[in-house]
């Protein structure tokens, strides 16, 4: 069994650090990852994205036409992206940005506001975590304690951090559960 | 009564394949008296470049490297970095330096790499058959000058001494001649000198050394001195132009 | 020490340490700068030596000095840094010296691109630089093998004297996958007191040494290059190295692929078998010396009918794998090389494509 997902976004969203704390945690789980990411000159505002496979056997090949799963955080990385989802994959869509769904019917499409939450929360930047805490506790791709575990880690030498942190992971997984799922059929 | 002069140790019993009236062979006799002088023979690694001296590690009895053409300072460098206790020099022509190489030793003196270069400019390209050098001197005919160095055309001579003396990086640049005795006993304090500040792990270190090339200027050995000093030395001026102290004080 | 998630640039650094090797010299150039970012950290915690030169043909000459002191020495580039240390190759590999070259391949000719690549394919296996030399080249899939090759390469460049290259595409430079730095591959530097200008008093010696690599006597370099030729005569006796792939079945095609276009292509053999199709796959994990042999042997099983050479580059591999096959079966070549690796759908397509 495998699963890839894409995360996609402007540069500076910290689309490509949420994506390897998700391979973090995947891997802390005995899972094979890999990240892998677009690299360009753009440092900044440009359009970012990064793969990550998550598979329980050794992963071949690294790119991947189709991911399973989606998380957009601006709207041209929905457009480019939600067409080319495996059916039944979660889109999670950043709803303070993109005001669109994905067009699709054979999707769970989570549209959540990641972005208001988390300047509610104190502060924008956190906005990755939010929809990462939704992503994963909507899609199960890992353990949600794992993650919370990860991202601790992540932030071990700036530990006035991890309690924001932790909030948003808990805020985007709370508001993932309050959403209706689809009636989507999950892939075992 | 014992002998008075005889030849240094770090000098190999090699006749040398330099031109009759070249002063190569005073500046390998002056770089190996320094060494001698400061008992360093047996940690010091020299670095030949492509020229006339491409061949100078035959002529030293300790540990030698040839380099590409230019690249002396960079080699040197990599030595230097990962070996800080030998002692290393690079021994270079104004082709060899101030054309292809002139990167790499502004860079390595900008860095302040704790090695000595001995730079001896003679004005043209020596072994490749007498072409223009970027220290040719304007209107000086050589193989690719016919008609004189045109500085219209490629510029005035380059003065690498006074170039390296602009960084604000310390260091220890001077510029002699080898062309008369008089000439040859303050080189070989600057050589000295020079590699005294790479012992004292102080700075870059830097000697210029004007010099001559009969063969190539179509001259006798007699009249390339004259020629030199008529000529070169106007231009390139002798003396200290950087220490290391200088900053420190100033 | 455990499995940790590195960037196969940052990986190749941390290497590079375990290896035993704390010199490095560095110029930035995508998609390989994370290198020398990583090691501007890391090789003062390890009293190291991290130096970035001017450019890469300084730097490349840096190399060349450390490598001449019999240090362990290396640096990383990408594709047209390599071009310009390509000279340097040259000098290191005539005056003999060992000494490790990574290229993070991007596309070309010219700047290219940033994206993967292996379009250097024949720059690094047919000798790089002018002379009679070659490289030993070794060329990884995942990060943990671009670890492993990187601290196989110090002690392989010791034991020929000759410059190692680690032939990677950009996506091993900038993927992440878990890694681990075995034990089995530390090794002691070999004792290089013979040949390295390392001073006499270090060794303890009153002869002199001299790295050179110019033999104007024209018996003497054509002796020095036939002490080179028979160098590269034993690297294909005792290192060649591949990886084989659903090759105990009876295939109909033989891929022959390197890098992260092999992962691609497993993929794409793996979903072939569920249609019924197989596919075997011959991986050179060295691509200098080439597995000629395997590919030869891998070729003439009867089920096969045809050998497909798969890469990132215009068909760069393609006349080694001709050699090998030695016409017993067509060969057919496929790829891409604008920096879009394909797909696994794409490769089977074009699979299918030759074998029809």
């Amino acid at each position: 069994m495998q699963s890839e997902v894409m995360f996609a976004g402007f540069g500076g969203q910290g689309i490509l650090l949420s994506g390897k704390m998700l391979a973090e945690a995947a891997m802390a789980k005995g899972f094979e990852v890999a990240w892998v990411p677009s690299y360009g000159p753009e440092m900044r505002g440009g359009t970012a994205y990064c793969m990550v496979v998550v598979s329980e056997k050794s992963i071949a090949s690294p790119i991947i036409q189709n991911p399973m799963h989606l998380i957009a955080m601006n709207r041209p990385s929905l457009e480019k992206f939600a067409p080319v989802v495996k059916p039944s994959g979660v889109v999670l869509i950043n709803s303070s940005l993109i005001s669109a769904g994905a067009g699709r019917d054979d999707i769970d499409e989570l549209a959540l506001p990641v972005t208001e939450i988390a300047r509610e929360l104190g502060s924008v930047k956190i906005a990755n975590i939010v929809a990462l805490g939704a992503f994963v506790a909507r899609s199960k791709i890992v353990d949600f304690e794992s993650l919370r575990k990860t991202v601790k880690e992540e932030f071990a030498d700036k530990e006035k951090f991890i309690p924001l942190n932790m909030a948003a992971l808990d805020r985007g997984k709370k508001m993932a559960l309050e959403v209706e799922p689809s009636n989507i059929p999950r892939p075992s | 009564m014992g002998k008075t002069f005889q030849k240094p140790i770090s000098l190999a019993e090699q006749d040398t394949h330099y031109c009759p009236g070249c002063t190569h062979g005073v500046i390998h006799r002056l770089v190996a008296e320094v060494i001698d002088e400061l008992d360093v023979r047996s940690r010091t690694v020299g670095i030949a470049p492509v020229g006339c001296a491409v061949l100078a590690y035959n002529y030293f009895t300790f540990d030698f490297l040839e380099a590409a053409h230019g690249r002396a300072p960079a080699v040197a460098t990599g030595i230097k970095r990962v070996r800080p206790d030998l002692i290393v020099f690079t021994y270079q022509g104004d082709g060899d330096l101030a054309s292809i190489g002139m990167a790499e030793i502004i860079h390595a003196a900008n860095r302040g790499e704790k090695f000595t270069t001995i730079f001896v400019n003679n004005a043209v390209y020596g072994m490749t058959g007498g072409q223009m050098a970027p220290t040719t001197m304007p209107n000086q005919r050589t193989t690719t000058s016919p008609l004189g160095r045109n500085v219209e055309e490629v510029g005035m001579p380059i003065k690498v001494a006074e170039l390296l003396s602009s960084f604000e990086t310390p260091g220890y640049i001077s510029r002699q001649a080898v062309l008369r005795p008089k000439y040859i006993v303050k080189a070989k304090k600057a050589i000295k000198k020079a590699f005294e500040y790479q012992m004292q792990n102080r700075c870059f270190s830097f000697v210029e050394l004007v010099s001559n090339c009969p063969t190539n200027w179509g001259l006798t050995p007699v009249e390339s001195i004259k020629w030199a000093e008529e000529t070169l030395l106007p231009y390139y001026k002798l003396g200290e132009f950087k220490n290391p102290d200088d900053v420190e004080e100033g | 020490m455990g499995k940790v998630l590195m960037k196969g640039n940052e990986a190749i650094g941390e290497a590079a340490i375990k290896a035993g090797c704390l010199n490095y010299f560095a110029y930035p150039i995508t998609p390989q700068s994370e290198v020398a970012e990583y090691l501007s950290r890391r090789l003062p915690e390890v009293d190291g030596v991290f130096l970035q030169g001017e450019s890469e043909v300084a730097v490349s000459y840096m190399v060349f000095g450390a490598a001449a002191c019999g240090e362990r020495v290396f640096t990383t580039s990408s594709s047209p840094g390599i071009s310009l240390m390509s000279e340097a190759i040259s000098y290191i590999a005539g005056a003999e010296c060992p000494a490790v070259f990574v290229n993070i391949m991007r596309g070309g000719p010219g700047l290219g691109g940033i994206l993967p690549s292996q379009a250097d394919y024949l720059q690094a296996t047919k000798g790089i630089g002018h002379g009679d030399f070659r490289l030993l080249v070794m060329a990884p899939a995942s990060v943990q093998e671009a670890v492993e090759m990187v601290m196989m390469a110090f002690p392989l460049a010791e034991k020929y004297r000759n410059p190692v290259m680690i032939l990677g595409d950009g996506l091993i430079g900038q993927m992440m996958e878990p890694v681990e730095f075995p034990d089995r591959l530390q090794s002691e530097p070999i004792n290089k007191d013979d040949w390295a200008t390392n001073g006499m008093a270090m060794r303890k010696s009153e002869q002199r040494n001299l790295v050179k690599s110019l033999f104007l006597d024209p018996e003497q370099l054509n002796a020095h290059n036939l002490v080179l030729k028979a160098k590269y005569e034993r690297m294909a006796r005792e290192e060649v190295k591949y990886d084989s792939y659903n090759t105990a079945v009876n295939y109909k095609a033989l891929v022959v692929s390197y890098g992260t276009m092999s992962r691609v292509c497993r993929t794409a053999i793996d979903d072939l078998k569920a249609d019924g199709f197989e596919v075997g796959m011959i991986r050179p994990q060295i691509v200098f010396p080439f597995p000629e042999s395997a590919v030869y042997d891998a070729a003439s099983k009867k089920s096969c009918k045809i050998v497909i050479c798969i890469e990132m580059s215009m068909g760069q591999m393609v006349e080694d794998v001709e050699r090998s096959v030695k016409g017993i079966r067509p060969v057919r070549w496929y790829g891409k090389c604008g920096g879009e690796v394909p797909t696994p759908e794409e490769v089977m397509d074009a699979i299918k494509a030759c074998e029809e």
